[in-house]
């Protein structure tokens, strides 16, 4: 599998799949994806079925609107907002935001994970959060995993079709979070096999 | 949420180095080498600090970081010497998570701000070295440890959650490297002044000392070198592999200022926070490793 870091709406269409790394603020990251017109260039790839991974901000930028700094709106593509991490400890103290460390993820609903991605990922692996914004979609069927972070349990993975929202960073996850990676690349596979034998996985930067 | 136990590498040109209030500096051998243990011993996280942070050594820091980020899947830290926005986005490019600012950002605030708004708060650590004043007060000190501020630590800390840090990397030059334990009172003042995570850092000598840290400071992770190094030197010893690198002959003379760190593994540690009912992440088979 190749990847390429790119700005290029073109390499969108070129590739198997895209992921949406997040790093930075929701208001400059939506400005520079309508800017260099890869906003459409997303819609097109969703539209067509390629598997489309949104990491951290990444994730949120799938959602409706965000409230970060203002109200800005998203990609749309999971009906639902983004709002800031309440500091509600449960216990009359305050939990620090941002959340910065690791925190399980356990399966919505119970049970064992379903969601593909999370294949060989134990209940409640441990995974590196870094992020003072929670998604909060419409329909909470959408959730895949959830995470508990002071008194508020939140959607930490999400799944609409073939695009899928990780509010963690399976890239400095250890061992579980390449596994993550590992099955995002079977899916890609998988998806091909709809399609025509192209090679590139594709990735943009954000920030 | 679990406590983090982070592994400090302070770098020098190519290699891993450890001092005593941040000078006397010795070589320990090479710092991807130790990380790769760390990393697979159950690390929460790495902190590399360019003690040196001249100019002439950033390529060699670069190429660590690099080297690093490519082998290790845990969240990096890097500082030292990072005085531009160029500086931080050259470091975050060769596979940095965060940057620690210190310097720069003491002698221009608004630099934290910049860097915030570019790459976001979770990206930007703001790193206080602080001594105690007799009268109880603490200064920060920059340029490790060698030049006087005239800044108010806490005052600091405060000022620098407002610009929009994400975390507060608080440690005291006067523990640091002594193995007499954290300044408990320096980590408890910064932790409940400001509402984002605080790491504590300088003196971890026994277990004791990162207990007290956590439960009685308060501090939401902890900044550990000295310690776990010379476990890893200790363990080395048997198979000459650091010895061939690096100037660890101090160690086993039991020099003044090292005979009090208790060595230890990252395995040895969670294990008492999670005895003193502190969360950890495990490490090992249950980590995935």
């Amino acid at each position: 599998m190749r990847a390429v870091i790119t700005a290029d709406p073109g390499d969108l269409d070129a590739a198997d799949a895209v992921i949406l790394p997040g790093i930075g603020a929701f208001r400059d990251a939506i400005h520079t994806l309508d800017a260099r017109a890869l906003t459409p260039a997303i819609h097109a790839a969703v539209a067509t079925g390629k598997p489309v991974l949104g990491i951290c901000l990444g994730m949120q930028l799938l959602l409706t609107e965000s409230h970060e700094m203002g109200r800005y709106r998203g990609l749309d593509l999971v009906a639902g907002e983004v709002t800031r991490l309440s500091e509600d400890a449960g216990d009359g103290t305050r939990v620090k935001v941002p959340h910065v460390g690791w925190s399980r993820i356990s399966p919505a609903g119970g049970g064992a994970f379903k969601e593909p991605l999370f294949d060989g990922v134990p209940a409640d692996a441990f995974m590196y959060f870094v992020h003072s914004y929670e998604c909060r979609p419409s329909s909470p069927g959408v959730a895949t995993a959830t995470t508990r972070y002071g008194a508020a349990v939140y959607c930490s993975a999400l799944r609409r079709d073939s695009v899928v929202g990780v509010q963690f960073h399976p890239e400095r996850s250890g061992p579980h979070g390449l596994t993550i990676y590992r099955n995002f690349r079977t899916s890609i596979v998988t998806s091909r096999e709809w399609s025509h034998g192209r090679t590139a996985g594709s990735e943009i930067r954000t920030a | 949420m679990s406590v983090r136990v982070i592994a400090r590498l302070d770098i020098k040109g190519p290699n891993l180095v450890k001092g005593v209030h941040l000078e006397g500096l010795r070589v320990l051998g090479s710092p991807e080498r130790f990380a790769r243990l760390y990393y697979e011993e159950g690390a929460d996280e790495l902190l590399y600090i360019d003690v040196v942070a001249s100019l002439y050594g950033r390529n060699s820091l670069t190429d660590i970081v690099a080297r690093t980020s490519r082998e290790i899947f845990i969240p990096l830290t890097v500082g030292g010497g990072l005085r531009t926005i160029a500086d931080i986005r050259t470091v975050l490019r060769a596979g940095a998570d965060k940057v620690a600012l210190n310097t720069a950002a003491i002698t221009r605030p608004d630099f934290v701000r910049e860097a915030v708004e570019r790459f976001g708060s979770s990206t930007v650590v703001v790193s206080i070295e602080a001594i105690r004043h007799p009268d109880g007060r603490y200064e920060a000190y920059t340029e490790n440890g060698r030049e006087r501020t005239g800044v108010d630590a806490l005052a600091w800390a405060r000022r620098a959650a407002e610009l929009g840090a994400g975390e507060i990397l608080v440690t005291s030059i006067d523990r640091e490297g002594t193995g007499k334990g954290f300044d408990l009172e320096l980590t408890r003042a910064v932790a409940t002044a400001v509402p984002i995570p605080v790491i504590a850092g300088g003196g971890a000598g026994t277990f004791a000392h990162v207990r007290d840290v956590v439960v009685d400071a308060r501090a939401d992770a902890v900044a550990i070198a000295s310690v776990l190094h010379y476990n890893v030197v200790r363990r080395d010893d048997h198979t000459a592999r650091v010895g061939d690198e690096g100037n660890v002959e101090y160690l086993k003379r039991g020099r003044p200022g090292f005979g009090k760190v208790q060595d230890a593994t990252l395995a040895d540690i969670k294990a008492v926070l999670r005895e003193s009912g502190v969360p950890c992440r495990p490490v090992g088979a249950e980590a995935g490793a």
